[in-house]
């Protein structure tokens, strides 16, 4: 259950980060979304991002995980691959599937809506990934699985199908089946803000939990309580650019930026 | 009133013969064939190609824009006119495939549609490819959509072998028409056939009721 040697084999290795993103540029259509997203995540660290509605946080995550291709900007993961999207447009379609493929192999996404497989129970839900297209022996997927179901508390429903769970359980069983993959990267849209109110915290304490451990993770999320204390950094965006960056300690006390406070404002008093 | 009875007795089991010797079997051969074809037009139809995806909406179209009637006597009694001669079976499973395949497609093609488009990024997320998202997690749930769908398909296709006797294929309903001609009883064999069509489709019925309980085993009630 612990992510990969955060020192990997290579020297030096340690100090380059495991995702960097550049210029990263997305339109749909007349509707330019993200506007230059150049951020990094190194191993074992937390990266939220925050910023209203439509400000391009989903863009950004499905990009990372190939669900989205950017019109340009450059993605490179530390092993990679490495995708200049812009080049990637004037190549070979087959060319860009591969590295869209190559990039899910290393990332992993929890939806908003889990987006659990409603006609497999849990276990194989779980063990699909991992059995389908890593080729790992059943067996071994089955214990694996067995051992993360364990670990978040759901180890008695391994046989029930998705309708019959709590939405927080069947969240929870949507960051397994994230964890089952094994990925280098985790990426979180929004985990818990489909949830009743009294669900979140179950969730947020497994995700809390993982970044102890030192998974490396993207974070969408409206909980600053949580950002501020699993974050490493948080970065705010809007209108398709990171207006602001920082430690979430110094960004949720003392924002540079008007566009942050006014957004912090809201979030913290939606009444005033 | 007694002759009746009897000749109803006499040809009552003659008739269930020719349901299963002739009715039972092309209706599952074509169904069966029908059901692939049908798979394969709605991936067509449902293809970026535009090239691929006309070919599937033309042939649809010309499929339900054709009575079933004259797409029979076309491959029957009108391709040996240019010297493609078909045998009485292989012409009536060759017409009602086709006809399954138009039909079903667009069923089929729905109920594709209807899965969420979050389990095909579920399935890429996993690591799939877009045809193994496509085999393990779209078409499983599309099946259960498309279950009440097709079973009206299938049995009115059911029905629509009887057709089957106006190209030489002794069913049900060439059997009934037989001895209706040799005994001069039209109301009786005519009503007889009705019935044994309308049994075949009660358990019909009851079986598509069965596995439509089965396959929403996964869905909150
Ligand atoms: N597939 C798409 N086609 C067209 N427009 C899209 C598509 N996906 C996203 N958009 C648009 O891109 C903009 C940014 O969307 P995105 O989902 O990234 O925002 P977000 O920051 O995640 O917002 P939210 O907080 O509401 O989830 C929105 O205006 C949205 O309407
Ligand atoms: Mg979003």
């Amino acid at each position: 259950m612990s992510p990969t040697d955060p020192v990997a084999a290579r020297p030096g290795a340690a100090d380059r980060p495991l995702l960097t993103a550049a210029g990263l540029r997305k339109a749909f259509g007349q509707n330019e979304v993200l506007r230059g997203i150049d951020f990094e995540v190194r191993r074992g660290e937390v990266v939220v991002l925050i910023g209203p509605s439509g400000s391009g946080k989903t863009t950004v995550l499905r990009s990372l995980n190939g669900l989205e291709t950017p019109d340009a900007g450059v993605l490179d993961l530390d092993g990679g691959p490495v995708i200049d999207f812009a080049a990637q447009a004037l190549g070979p379609a087959k060319a860009a599937k591969r590295e869209r493929l190559a990039l899910r192999d290393r990332s992993a996404m929890v939806f908003q809506h889990h987006n659990l497989f409603p006609h497999l129970t849990v276990l194989e839900n779980v063990i699909e990934g991992p059995v389908q297209v890593q080729r790992v022996p059943k067996v071994r997927a089955v214990a694996e699985a067995t051992a993360l179901l364990e670990r978040v508390g759901l180890a008695e429903k391994r046989d029930a199908y998705p309708f019959e769970l709590s939405g927080g359980q069947q969240q929870r069983v949507g960051i397994v089946r994230a964890l089952a993959l094994k990925p280098d990267l985790l990426l979180f849209d929004e985990p818990t803000s489909a949830l009743d109110p009294e669900l979140v915290g179950e969730v947020l304490q497994v995700i809390a939990e993982l970044a102890r451990e030192g998974w490396t993770m993207v974070v969408v999320t409206h909980e600053l309580a949580f950002a501020r204390q699993a974050a490493d950094e948080v970065l705010f965006l809007d209108g398709g650019v990171v207006v602001e960056r920082g430690a979430p300690a110094e960004l949720f006390t003392a924002p540079r930026e008007e566009r942050t406070r006014r957004f912090l404002d809201r979030i913290l008093r939606p009444l005033d | 009133m007694a002759d009746g009875w009897q000749l109803f007795l006499d040809s009552f089991w003659p008739i269930v013969w020719g349901a299963v010797s002739g009715t039972i079997p092309l209706a599952l051969a074509s169904f069966a064939i029908g059901l692939v074809l049908a798979l394969g037009v709605a991936l067509m139809r449902l293809s970026r190609n535009r090239v691929v995806s006309g070919i599937a909406r033309v042939y649809i179209s010309i499929i339900r824009g054709t009575p079933l009637l004259v797409q029979l006597f076309v491959i029957f009694y009108g391709l040996p006119a240019i010297g493609v001669v078909i045998d009485p079976w292989p012409s009536a499973i060759a017409a009602f495939s086709l006809n399954v395949g138009g039909y079903a497609a667009e069923i089929i093609r729905a109920a594709i549609l209807s899965v969420p488009k979050g389990q095909w990024e579920a399935g890429y997320t996993v690591g799939m490819s877009h045809a193994k998202t496509l085999r393990r997690i779209i078409l499983p749930q599309a099946a259960r959509v498309s279950v009440p769908p097709l079973s009206n398909s299938f049995i009115s296709l059911v029905k629509d072998t009887s057709l089957a006797s106006l190209i030489l294929v002794t069913e049900l309903f060439k059997v009934s028409q037989q001895i209706a001609a040799f005994s001069q009883e039209f109301m009786l064999l005519y009503l007889e056939a009705a019935l044994v069509y309308w049994l075949i489709c009660l358990a019909l019925s009851s079986g598509q009721s069965a596995l439509e309980r089965r396959l929403d085993r996964y869905v909150a009630h």
